[in-house]
């Protein structure tokens, strides 16, 4: 048994340790943000936030996650309130399919959770692992753009598990 | 007054040593050109300096991360100081613009700038030196005839007296062999023109042999392994590491392609030298394969013979499931870090480097990887830590990066376990400082997108299981 805490819950998972995360966040915890695209870490899709960090739940097992914090897109906000990052999305309506979006959110706000003034190039440096099939990354840019100066004007949620956490 | 007498004396010989340094230092300039008209360049020479610039993987020191390519500015971190690569544009004020040939030649040649300053050896005109008259002529042609970019170099950050570049001449005179290469008429001219590329614009040395104190290549350690960008470059001479020793053939494909099926692929600052080398005919990377396959020399019966069993092993089954060990029938009992280890393998790496799915698309099997039998563990570290980042825009091979992921402790532990299970080496000595280290450098040491593969089968996911 494992014990870790999923947008500020406390989960104890009965799994074998080798259980990608993605598998206990969609299939234990019942948080379907997460999306399985390649499964092999090479996509981007399932990309969710281990302590600070954006890390490929695919191939993260189990087994490394004991007393650590994940953050999902559903630990960003709710739909009454969304967070920034989910606010900048909607308001530049960057998604087609949107397959690819939690994933794309959860990279974006591991960095911007550091420095929500990164350049346009440290963006895309950083958004490089995460593939969209659409072709809708000049509105993930200007998203990512926007929510960096929501979370600069508002002052708030440049952490990864505001304003609310979601259980 | 006997004592005054002395110190008279040696005053002045200290001055007439001083005088005569720097009249052995001084350089003369070569007078300033106006930049010559891109027509005025034979288009033919044109493309051989393009060839040429390939094998010397200029564009990679003298282009700035997201910079204009040859525009300089990138920053060298040397044990010494930070260098920043120059501007090699034709840009008359901050490229070499108002360089004549005749400027260019010698700063290949003798490694001092049109002005007649001494360069700095991080441009490494130890091996440039032995490029030819004629092959200069084309690099010159070819970088007139790039688009000019305005780019200031960065000052130097280097202490004083290093920052004194007559310091330079001094450390020329101890080890500095200036001089075309000479061909050694007892072997092929494959060979040759192999050992032509790879001492000269190749540099293979500059990163492939230890250096010295004061950053000069040790000459009686001829390829015997060195470092480049915190990366471990391995050593390419009879102590070559590799657990499946190399030979021509797979020398040129590596080298031609980024990757070779039992060798894994180009990753670290080896991506663009492979990216580089791709853009030519085969037959430059078959001439440096078999230059340095005659350096690594044959491989020793023992080297050969652990070779077949891994071989043999290879068909039987996936080289994390059975651990192989000296001929003992049992699986040895692991040390309590590598049994950690062990579970992170099965959990996080098995999936690719167990399956059995050809390179350069599937994961290498490990008990194959050079890197689990190096000197250092920083390589297999930065792949850990960064994964291989994938070519850009084309397909190619690619491994995610667990850095936010593996702490440092679990990497040291996984390290155990690789180090004990995929080589016959003793473990490595305290890996965790090294493991801190590289992550703290992150992505900006050394972390090129790899080469595209593009030789490779073109049906990438096609399961190919051996056994
Ligand atoms: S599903 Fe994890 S990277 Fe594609
Ligand atoms: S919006 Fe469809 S994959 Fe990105």
């Amino acid at each position: 048994m494992v014990a870790l805490t999923v947008n500020g819950t406390r989960h104890e998972i009965e799994a074998e340790p080798d259980t990608p995360l993605l598998y206990v966040l969609r299939d234990e915890c019942h948080l379907h943000g997460a999306k399985y695209g390649c499964g092999l870490g090479q996509c981007g899709a399932c990309t969710v936030i281990v302590g600070g960090e954006a890390v490929l739940s695919c191939v993260t097992p189990l087994l490394l996650l004991e007393n650590k914090e994940v953050t999902t897109v559903e630990g960003l906000g709710t739909i009454e309130q969304p967070g920034p990052m989910q606010q900048a999305f909607i308001e530049e309506q960057a998604a087609q399919c949107g397959y690819c979006i939690p994933g794309m959110m959860m990279r974006a706000q591991a960095l911007l959770g550091r420095n929500p003034a990164a350049t346009d190039g440290e963006i895309r440096a950083h958004m490089e692992p995460n593939l969209c099939r659409c072709g809708t990354h000049m509105r993930i840019m200007a998203a990512i753009r926007r929510a960096g100066e929501l979370m600069q004007t508002s002052g708030r949620a440049a952490s990864a598990d505001a304003p609310q956490r979601a259980g | 007054m006997r004592i005054a007498r002395f110190l008279i004396i040696v005053v002045a010989m200290g001055l007439v040593g001083l005088g005569g340094f720097v009249a052995y230092a001084w350089e003369s300039e070569i007078d300033p050109i106006d930049p010559p008209q891109r027509t005025a360049f034979d288009p033919a020479l044109v493309k051989h300096g393009a060839d040429l610039a390939a094998v010397g993987n200029c564009n990679v020191c003298h282009t700035a991360p997201g910079g204009k390519v040859f525009a300089g500015g990138l920053a060298l971190p040397t044990p010494f100081g930070t260098i920043y690569a120059t501007n090699i544009t034709p840009d008359p004020e901050t490229g070499i613009g108002r360089w004549s040939e005749e400027a260019f030649v010698r700063s290949m040649r003798e490694g001092v700038d049109r002005e007649g300053n001494h360069l700095y050896p991080a441009f490494p005109y130890d091996h440039f030196t032995r490029v030819t008259d004629e092959d200069n002529r084309a690099l010159y042609a070819y970088l007139m005839t790039r688009e000019p970019v305005r780019a200031e170099t960065p000052a130097n950050e280097l202490p004083f007296p290093i920052d004194q570049r007559m310091v330079l001449a001094g450390w020329k005179l101890l080890f500095f062999d200036e001089g075309v290469y000479e061909a050694d008429t007892a072997q092929s001219q494959t060979w040759n023109r192999g050992a032509y590329l790879a001492e000269g614009l190749g540099h293979c040395g500059a990163c492939h042999s230890p250096r010295n104190a004061l950053g000069a290549v040790r000459t009686d350690a001829h390829y015997a392994g060195g470092e480049s960008e915190g990366w471990t470059a391995y050593a390419l001479n009879a102590d070559s590491p590799a657990p499946i020793p190399w030979d021509v053939d797979a020398l040129t494909h590596y080298l031609h392609t980024g990757w070779e099926t039992r060798h894994g692929v180009a990753r670290g600052p080896m991506a663009p030298v492979t990216q580089n080398l791709g853009v030519l005919p085969d037959t430059e990377a078959r001439a440096i394969a078999t230059y340095v396959a005659s350096v690594m020399r044959e491989p020793t019966p023992e080297k050969r013979q652990r070779a077949e069993a891994l071989l043999a092993a290879e068909t039987a089954h996936p080289p994390g499931v059975q651990v192989q060990s000296a001929g003992s029938q049992t699986a040895p009992v692991l040390p309590a870090d590598a049994q950690r280890g062990a579970a992170i393998y099965a959990a996080a790496c098995s999936s690719c480097h167990d399956a059995g799915r050809p390179l350069p698309y599937g994961g290498l099997r490990l008990d194959h990887s050079t890197a689990m039998y190096g000197p250092t563990p920083a390589n297999p570290i930065n792949v850990i830590l960064n994964g291989l980042p994938a070519p850009e825009g084309e397909r190619g091979p690619i491994m995610p990066g667990f850095a936010g992921s593996l702490d440092d402790g679990q990497i040291v532990d996984l390290l155990a376990y690789l180090r004990s299970t995929f080589s016959d080496r003793p473990p490595w000595e305290d890996p965790g400082p090294l493991v801190a280290r590289l992550r703290e450098a992150g992505v900006e040491a050394g972390v090129y997108a790899l080469d595209s593969g593009s030789a490779a089968p073109a049906n990438p996911s096609k399961q190919e299981t051996t056994w």
